[in-house]
């Protein structure tokens, strides 16, 4: 029961802080994520090391709706493990960045919250296509509110804009799913929309086509890779800091987790022949974004548009397909996730303090307030992919990786730590140093906002120093995913042409 | 006919004498909730009767009328969701002031039309059900007699339905001198298969398919729709929207087997185009609505072009789907209405769209009540719209409409649009400064909580109803 009660932890928790409002939904939210989290890690120290060939696996089987073959299949293995865990630990830090930030409907605000973080729990351990569907569309309402209650300026457009792309695109894997399930019942006969028994079905590439690309589109949206970003940017300017941690460290990871546990192993051949047109939407997004979060002046925005960049890794890394560079892309979800976080995080204190994100406006705060300073400035140079750092790891193994299945993509996808270096300092000058126009007084960081950073920047330092459990726990799931890939030397030298489409 | 063939016949007589009982017991004495309590009886003993019927069937009674497991879970869907708009009736004409008894001697006649309807076999059954219906709705749709809009709605209704009624006529009469009958059975046993017909045949069938077009507010005979639904009193936009929707579909659905139309390409062309049109017609149309109920209207277009899908792919899984997504739909357009009917009061309805700003933070239940219809018209999951469109999804990609599947898809995306209007007018826009809602009637909040608990726990353990649909799909022929 322990995969359930992972999943209903939070929802409960969310419900009891509903009931409760006010100041106690604060602390049952906190104690929620926490229990999940601390619940995850217990999971993980239980087992150790000693694991099955397929990594950590619990696996629990329930019935849902028998008459269509739809059951409740949960499963954990390292990857997901790594996911839940995730998830736990931003809910927490969203719970915390909103302490003070949200003074109204605090009840019905951890909800949301919380049903965000279920339902992202949900898609982490669900194997029934269905379940994993019902999950996925779980996160949307929630998140719409989150964004449209309790966030910026132009909020309804941007929760709109955000439904309405995650909404479309997600019908369209619905209906890939009713495909592969209905081809799968003429060929064997039997109804079930269990992943494990969906990945037998004889496909002719034809159909392997098409339903591939509805499963590709629904994650390249969230993702989100490049031409379908538009909605991040507006979404996670808009949101409340928790909303945005969320959104950036969380939801953007559903859509890299769909493509590692479905779109590759579902649709093996389609997937590597696809892979060279992903892999040049990874580049694409990594220069792309870059560009464009240098263009910004929003502090927020430019995050925002630097998680493109961050995500392009995440693609490329994936669709380069082999171990080193699926374990980079693994590595640089968990870095972005918490690095990213602690940035919406950043902007969210400053917001609260000055009630402006504008970087034209801002600057000279460091020497007012030294701690956010130098917390900017670490989790600035953490985008940046400064060794030592999780995110150097990731985006390193995924080059290196890379480089093997696609050389010319992943030289030009190498130019990102530039552009990304570019962007993260121009953040950390234009916030922190130079003169203060606006003559800014405002108090330095509490023991509450610094506790959960120090916390966050151990997890990047640890992840940028000691990687190596968390590469154990992946191992074991990555490796069946990339032989899951038919992958010949020579198909990869085929595919390794250069990119059709040059950067705008 | 025999004593048994009466007893089949159960459901039908206790709703025919209802309406005479409440109608003679308003001559005598006009009290309304006396007329309410006798209506909500006829309808609920109606309902009861339905179980001494159910080991009877399948049965066919006198060439007009088949009591199969069909028509018995029809009648029972109709029965239910006449009994919650009873209730919601019952307040809404207190509060707007229309109260009297009349409305419930009508109301019960359209339920008897459409209890005729779920079990007609024959173009004279056929006939009198709908006419039956027809006539009660002109009646209901302008009962609202001080406001000029029902009365041009019932107006409107009229002359809609006299124009379906030339088609079906039309096309009944060309079938008729083909065959020399009436029955439906005469399409299977009368000439074997397709082969056998002259072409004046697929021509009576497409008019008459016309006619349930015009019936159905199918794009391009939809017109009427908004017109109505925006005018009718709000208890009777739900039971158009709702039963008598569902009645002529039941029909069709029988018609189609009848004649076997997933068989004849001009036949499966013409409902295909019907039902892409129909899709993209209510959605597009619906987007820019600020009048919620021309809002549901066109939702309900909308939704009538889904269900063209499963009744092109037909079989089992086709007709079970249809059943499922009836009563989904049952569930939660009744519902939407009836937080349109507990908020209107005195001489106006709450049908302004902006009237609801800030609803769903000042009056959180009511608010959240018609949010969940919202989120289940849309198909988010939670709700029991779910399941239906997953359902009808499932009996399309099962035959193979991969075409029509795909359109469908896009066309639930688009909708979402207009569902989450209604949701940010709700939540994320401030009320209008001085904006009072009516205190409501607590029978009408009762209903309306069991229909929403219904729509979520539908969502999440569709199980029984599922079952439900199958044996609601026992459609048999004569």
């Amino acid at each position: 029961m322990i995969l359930a009660w992972l999943i209903l932890i939070p929802f409960i928790g969310g419900m009891a802080a509903w009931l409760a409002g006010g100041r106690p939904a604060r602390w049952i939210s906190l104690a929620a994520c926490a229990v999940q989290f601390v619940s995850a890690l217990a999971c993980w120290l239980s087992l150790g090391e000693a694991a099955s060939p397929g990594g950590i696996v619990i696996e629990q089987r329930a019935n849902w709706i028998p008459a269509w073959g739809i059951s409740v299949h949960l499963v954990m293995d390292g990857l997901s493990l790594i996911l839940v865990l995730l998830a736990g630990f931003l809910g927490v830090i969203a719970v915390v960045c909103s302490w003070r930030e949200i003074q109204t409907h605090i009840g019905a605000f951890h909800f949301s919250l919380l049903a965000v973080v279920t339902g992202v729990t949900g898609v982490f351990l669900a194997r029934d296509l269905l379940l994993f569907y019902f999950f996925w569309e779980l996160m949307l309402v929630p998140m719409y509110f989150l964004i449209g209650l309790w966030g910026h300026e132009r909020r309804i457009y941007a929760s709109v804009k955000f439904f309405m792309f995650t909404f479309v695109s997600s019908l369209l894997m619905l209906a890939a799913i009713l495909g592969l399930v209905f081809i799968h019942q003429r060929s064997s006969g039997s109804l079930t929309f269990d992943s494990a028994e969906l990945i037998r079905t004889p496909l002719a590439p034809a159909q392997a086509a098409w339903l591939m690309l509805g499963f590709f589109l629904a994650f390249a949206v969230k993702l989100p890779a490049v031409p379908f970003h538009t909605w991040l940017a507006d979404a996670h300017t808009e949101a409340p800091t928790g909303g945005s941690v969320l959104l950036a460290g969380l939801l953007l990871k559903t859509g890299a987790y769909g493509m590692l546990r479905f779109a590759l192993p579902l649709f093996p051949a389609s997937s590597l022949s696809f892979s060279s047109v992903a892999g040049v939407l990874g580049v694409v997004g990594i220069l792309y974004g870059a560009v464009l979060a240098f263009a910004q002046t929003d502090f927020k925005r430019m995050v925002a548009y630097s998680s493109v960049s961050h995500m392009g890794f995440v693609l490329l890394g994936i669709y380069a397909g082999n171990e080193i560079a699926l374990q980079g892309a693994v590595m640089q979800i968990v870095s972005h996730g918490v690095s990213t976080g602690a940035l919406f995080f950043l902007a969210g204190s400053i917001q609260e303090r000055t009630g402006t994100r504008d970087l034209q406006r801002l600057g000279g705060l460091w020497q007012i307030a030294p701690r956010l300073g130098g917390m900017t400035m670490f989790f600035a140079l953490a985008a940046l992919g400064l060794p030592g750092m999780g995110n150097f790891v990731g985006e390193f193994l995924v080059l290196l990786g890379a480089f093997k299945a696609f050389p010319v993509l992943a030289v030009l996808g190498s130019v990102g730590f530039i552009l990304s270096t570019a962007y993260a300092l121009r953040l950390v000058q234009e916030s922190m140093r130079g003169p203060n126009h606006e003559r800014w007084q405002l108090n330095d960081l509490s023991a509450r906002e610094l506790t959960a950073l120090g916390i966050m920047a151990t997890v990047i330092l640890w992840l940028g120093l000691y990687p190596r459990p968390l590469f154990l726990a992946a191992r074991a799931p990555l490796t069946l995913i990339e032989h899951a890939v038919p992958r010949a030397t020579e198909t990869a030298a085929d595919i390794s042409e250069p990119p059709k489409r040059r950067p705008r | 006919m025999t004593s048994a063939d009466i007893l089949a016949l159960l459901p039908l007589v206790i709703v025919a004498y209802g309406a005479v009982v409440v109608l003679l017991v308003g001559a005598f004495w006009r009290n309304h909730t006396a007329a309410a309590t006798i209506c909500l009886f006829t309808v609920v003993a109606a309902f009861i009767s339905l179980f001494t019927v159910a080991p009877l069937a399948p049965r066919q009674i006198t060439p007009l009328l088949r009591i199969d497991t069909f028509a018995l879970a029809y009648m029972g869907l109709f029965l239910l969701g006449a009994l919650t708009i009873i209730i919601f009736s019952h307040g809404y004409l207190e509060r707007t002031e229309l109260a009297s008894e009349k409305y419930y001697g009508l109301f019960l006649l359209a339920v008897s039309g459409m209890l005729v309807l779920a079990a007609s076999t024959h173009f004279v059954s056929f006939f009198v059900g709908v006419e039956a219906l027809s006539v009660a709705l002109y009646g209901l749709i302008g009962y609202a007699v001080r406001r000029p809009s029902s009365l041009e709605a019932g107006l409107k209704y009229l002359v809609l339905a006299g124009a379906a009624l030339a088609f079906l006529l039309f096309g009944m009469a060309i079938v008729y001198s083909e065959f020399g009958a009436m029955g439906f059975a005469a399409f299977r046993g009368g000439m074997p298969g397709a082969q056998g017909w002259t072409p004046l045949v697929p021509l009576g069938i497409g008019l008459i398919i016309v006619g349930f077009g015009f019936k159905l507010a199918a794009v391009p005979f939809h017109t009427w729709a908004p017109d109505v639904y925006q005018g009718a009193p709000a208890p009777i936009s739900a039971l158009i929207a709702t039963g008598s929707k569902a009645a002529v579909f039941a029909l069709l659905i029988r018609f189609s087997s009848a004649v076997a139309l997933q068989d004849h390409a001009s036949l499966v062309m013409l409902v295909q185009v019907l039902s892409i049109i129909t899709m993209f017609g209510g959605n597009l149309l619906a987007l820019l609505q600020r009048n919620i109920k021309r809002l549901l209207a066109y939702s309900s277009i909308a939704h009538i072009g889904y269900l063209f899908i499963p009744l092109l792919a037909g079989g089992k899984e086709g007709i079970s789907s249809i059943g499922f997504y009836f009563v989904s739909y049952f569930i939660t357009t009744i519902a939407a209405f009836g937080v349109v009917s507990v908020l209107s009061a005195g001489n106006s309805e709450a049908e302004d769209l902006d009237g609801y700003r800030g609803l769903g933070l000042q009056r959180p239940w009511l608010g959240a009540a018609l949010a969940l219809t919202m989120l289940s018209l849309a198909g988010i999951p939670l709700t029991v719209g779910f399941i239906a469109k997953l359902y009808i999804f499932a009996a399309a990609a099962h035959s193979g409409l991969w075409a029509l599947l795909v359109i469908g898809v896009v066309n639930s995306g688009l909708a979402a649009y207009y569902y989450l209007r209604v949701l940010a007018t709700l939540y994320l826009h401030p009320s209008r400064a001085g904006v009072q809602w009516p205190d409501t009637d607590p029978a009408s909040m009762v209903v309306l909580a069991t229909l929403i608990a219904a729509l979520v726990f539908l969502g999440i353990f569709p199980t029984p109803l599922i079952g439900l649909a199958l044996y609601a799909s026992g459609l048999s022929l004569p």
